[in-house]
Formats: structure tokens, C-alpha cells, sequence
């Protein structure tokens, strides 16, 4: 094949050549449906082997690969405002004898948890042992003095629209807080800071960022994406379809 | 000689591209594109942070990609979209040649024979309709995820977050290789080549 004058080589649209495009579009799906029946056994190896790598990667960039581990950043609006010490507050009102606002030195003031466990979101992403610290929501609850009537709590933020709710008894677990440090620094902004819920048992999307209202209902009413087809109650590894690990 | 002249006379210019292979190819464009800003807002964290209305941009991204294959569905009214389909789709012995030059990284034209479309075209293009199927299929699971077994939906979404970065990449080089050549890039904007990169690019090819 060096002369300039091309040979007698059929043009493309002759049918004598193999129709090799089509095997190439059929192995492509072929493989992918491989991918899919495959898929468990390639992911456990594959996430034991990235979590590895992203222990020993200066660059952060193993965290943009699927399963490379670390948390991903998710807001439902276009923009969030910021809060410091000095701006945030947090109101504790609804159903309760003394509806209270709290400064973050308040919140500060009163005494922390620390639990360290994994991290689920129903998008698939876990993060392995997560410390959390803060106040326990029973305690803001118990201080308010929850009436009677009283079976559910409302959760608001100050990005202006998500919200999320639990039934009173959720709420009064020993394993949900008002969290105010994640990975024993100060909740920063990205991770919904200054001050965030922290849900441990339940799927990440409870933990609601930014949390800058509670208030006791007497009904559950559905949250921002609860509204949007997601279970109310995200007990990790037993709603939304997915049998995840749990995580309490 | 400039490639960039907008109308070359007559006698040098040749047709390469029709209207409905043209607006085939815009129209998918514009939909990858879509498809490929509303995955990298949903996916990478500075993005995401930028951008935010996560509902919003999952919309964007799954009526996009639904609508993906759709063009090239009404090409398929068009003869000269099907010819041209059939065209990539048949290799001649010239494509092994093509080929084996293109491991080589041998870039002499006279080691690259070709057709209307080169071998490396040609399986791009096999390769970027069977993975938009994939990237469908395994979409689709995702998306309604009360219709099929749990297993099926993180196993779809497995393939679809790994296909989706090496379409990235793949489509990268499609795009880089564009860039790279204004002639093939006139050829699909205008829908005529030059006649002089025509016999060297793809001197088999009988326009």
C-alpha cells in the first residue's frame, strides 16, 4: 500500500467490507451488560483498592473517580449564604414551652458528643469512620419542653429551601445531633457549617446542612427530597431500596 | 494555503457532508454537551458547589440523555445518512492498513489509505453509539429504580459513573482532534472539503 495512485480498493459504501462497525457497537453493549452482571464483584475490589490509593494521593485526585472515596458536595440551590459566629442562629420553636434561638457560642456552651461512624449517602458514596461532635437534639428538645401533643420535628435551613423531618422518637436518639465539628475541626461551609444535623443510623440526605430552624410538629412532614420520592424514615441499609451496612 | 477560506472556487472544493448528516451531528453535539456539563455539575465537587439546584440539573441531565439517541433516529430518513452509516460500518483491508499505521504512529498519508471515513472513525463512531446505549441502559435503571432488583440499580450505576469517564476522555480526543484539523472541522460546518485535503486525508474515498 505506497503507490500514490490508490488500487482498486472498493470505496466504503461497497458492501464487500466487513461490517465490523456493528460488531464493534454490539461487543460495546455486550460489555456493558457484562459490566453490569459483573458489577459487585468489580466494585468491591476496585473500592479496597482506590480507598488504598486516595490514603497516599497528595493531589485529591482519586476522590473524582466513582468509589474514590471522600464526600461529595450537594446543594439544591444556586447559592448559599454564609454564617459566622457573630450572624447564625438556630430557633427551637413549634410545639414546645419555651421557643429558644441559640448563638453558635450558645450551642458551644452546652455539653458535646462525639460519635465516630460511617458516613452513607443513597447515592451510593460512603465515608469510613467519620468523627461528628455536638449537642445532642434530645437535650435542645428536652430544654424547650416538648407539649404533649407533640410527635414530630421539622427541620429548617438557611439556604432557604431544603428541609427534613423526624418523628419525635428519631429525634430523640441518642445518635442524633446538632453537629458543630465533623473530622475534629469546625464544620465548614461546604459540609453545611457552621452548624448541620447529624442523623448517624439514617441516610445521609436526614443530615440536613445549614440547619438553622427546628421545630416540634405534631405530624411528620415530608422533607426537600422526601417531596422528590425519597423514604421518609432512611434507616441506612433498610429503605430506599438499598442494602447498605448500617450505620448506628 | 489557508484553511480557513470560507468558500475555496469551485473546482477544489468538494461535498463531503449534507444537511441531514450536519444537523445530525449538531444535534447530538449539543445534547453530548448537555449531557457531559449536567454529569460533571452532579459529579465534581467544585462544580456542584458552583452551580448547585441539584433538582434542577438532574432534570437537565436525564432528558437529555434520553433524547441523546434521537437524531441520529431521524437521520435515518435521510439516504445519504445511511449511506454514510453504512460506510462506517464496513471495513476494507485499507482499514487494517490504516490501523496498524496508527499504532505505529506512523502519520505518513501515504500509510493512512482511507475511505470516506478512516478507520479510526469508524470506530469511534461504533464505539460512541454503543456506549450512548450503555450509558441509556444503565441510566434508565437508574432512574426509575422501583421497576428492577436493588442489585441491578448499584450495578448500573457502577457502569454508568465509569463508562461516563471514559467517554469523557474519548470524547476529549474526538474534540481535540477537531481542533486539530480546520479542514475536517469546515467539512462539517459547511459540508465541503477542500479538494486537496480530501485526496490526502481520505484518497480512497469517491466523493
Amino acid at each position: 500500500m505506497n503507490s500514490e495512485q490508490p488500487p482498486q480498493l472498493p470505496d466504503e459504501g461497497d458492501a464487500r467490507g466487513k461490517p465490523i462497525g456493528r460488531r464493534v457497537l454490539l461487543g460495546t453493549l455486550g460489555l456493558g451488560a457484562l459490566g453490569v452482571v459483573t458489577a459487585p464483584t468489580l466494585q468491591r475490589g476496585l473500592e479496597s483498592f482506590l480507598a488504598g490509593a486516595s490514603d497516599k494521593d497528595p493531589t485529591g485526585l482519586t476522590g473524582l473517580l466513582p468509589n474514590g472515596g471522600g464526600f461529595r458536595y450537594y446543594s439544591v440551590t444556586s447559592s448559599v449564604p454564609r454564617k459566622n459566629a457573630d450572624t447564625y442562629r438556630l430557633t427551637v420553636d413549634g410545639l414546645v414551652d419555651r421557643p429558644t434561638s441559640y448563638t453558635l457560642a450558645g450551642l458551644k456552651a452546652l455539653p458535646q458528643t462525639r460519635m465516630v461512624r460511617d458516613v452513607q449517602c443513597v447515592t451510593g458514596w460512603r465515608v469510613p469512620d467519620t468523627p461528628f461532635e455536638g449537642v445532642r437534639l434530645s437535650r435542645l428538645l428536652d430544654a424547650a419542653g416538648v407539649r404533649p401533643s407533640a410527635g414530630a420535628v421539622r427541620f429548617t435551613c438557611f439556604d432557604g429551601a431544603y428541609s427534613e423531618s423526624l418523628t419525635l422518637d428519631q429525634a430523640r436518639r441518642a445518635d442524633v445531633l446538632v453537629a458543630l465539628r465533623m473530622r475534629d475541626e469546625d464544620l465548614g461551609h461546604a459540609h453545611g457549617g457552621p452548624v448541620r444535623l447529624y442523623v448517624a443510623p439514617m441516610y445521609f440526605y436526614k443530615s440536613a446542612k445549614w440547619l438553622s430552624g427546628i421545630t416540634v410538629t405534631e405530624d411528620v412532614e415530608p422533607g426537600y427530597w422526601e417531596e422528590r420520592g425519597y423514604d421518609i424514615d432512611a434507616w441506612v441499609g433498610r429503605s430506599n431500596g438499598r442494602e447498605d451496612e448500617p450505620t448506628d | 494555503m489557508s484553511l480557513r477560506t470560507d468558500t475555496p472556487p469551485a473546482a477544489t472544493a468538494v461535498r463531503r457532508f449534507g444537511r441531514a448528516e450536519r444537523r445530525v451531528h449538531r444535534t447530538t453535539a449539543v445534547l453530548m454537551g448537555v449531557c457531559v456539563f449536567t454529569a460533571a455539575c452532579l459529579y465534581v465537587p467544585q462544580l456542584a458547589q458552583l452551580v448547585g439546584r441539584r433538582a434542577l440539573v438532574v432534570t437537565l441531565h436525564q432528558w437529555s440523555g434520553l433524547a441523546l439517541p434521537v437524531p441520529v433516529l431521524v437521520g435515518l430518513a435521510s439516504r445519504a445518512f445511511r449511506a454514510d452509516l453504512g460506510r462506517l460500518n464496513r471495513f476494507g483491508p485499507h482499514d487494517r492498513t490504516w490501523l496498524r499505521a496508527a499504532l505505529r504512529r506512523d502519520r505518513r498519508p501515504a500509510s493512512r489509505p482511507a475511505g470516506k471515513f478512516n478507520a479510526g472513525q469508524k470506530i469511534y463512531a461504533a464505539w460512541i453509539a454503543g456506549a450512548t446505549l450503555v450509558m441509556l441502559g444503565t441510566g434508565l435503571l437508574m432512574w426509575f429504580t422501583h421497576l428492577t432488583p436493588l442489585v441491578w440499580r448499584t450495578s448500573a450505576t457502577f457502569v454508568h459513573d465509569w463508562l461516563a469517564l471514559t467517554i469523557g476522555i474519548v470524547l476529549a480526543g474526538h474534540i481535540g482532534m477537531a481542533l486539530a484539523d480546520p479542514e475536517a472541522r469546515r467539512g462539517m460546518r459547511t459540508g465541503s472539503v477542500g479538494r486537496d485535503w480530501a485526496e490526502r486525508e481520505h484518497p480512497l474515498w469517491r466523493p
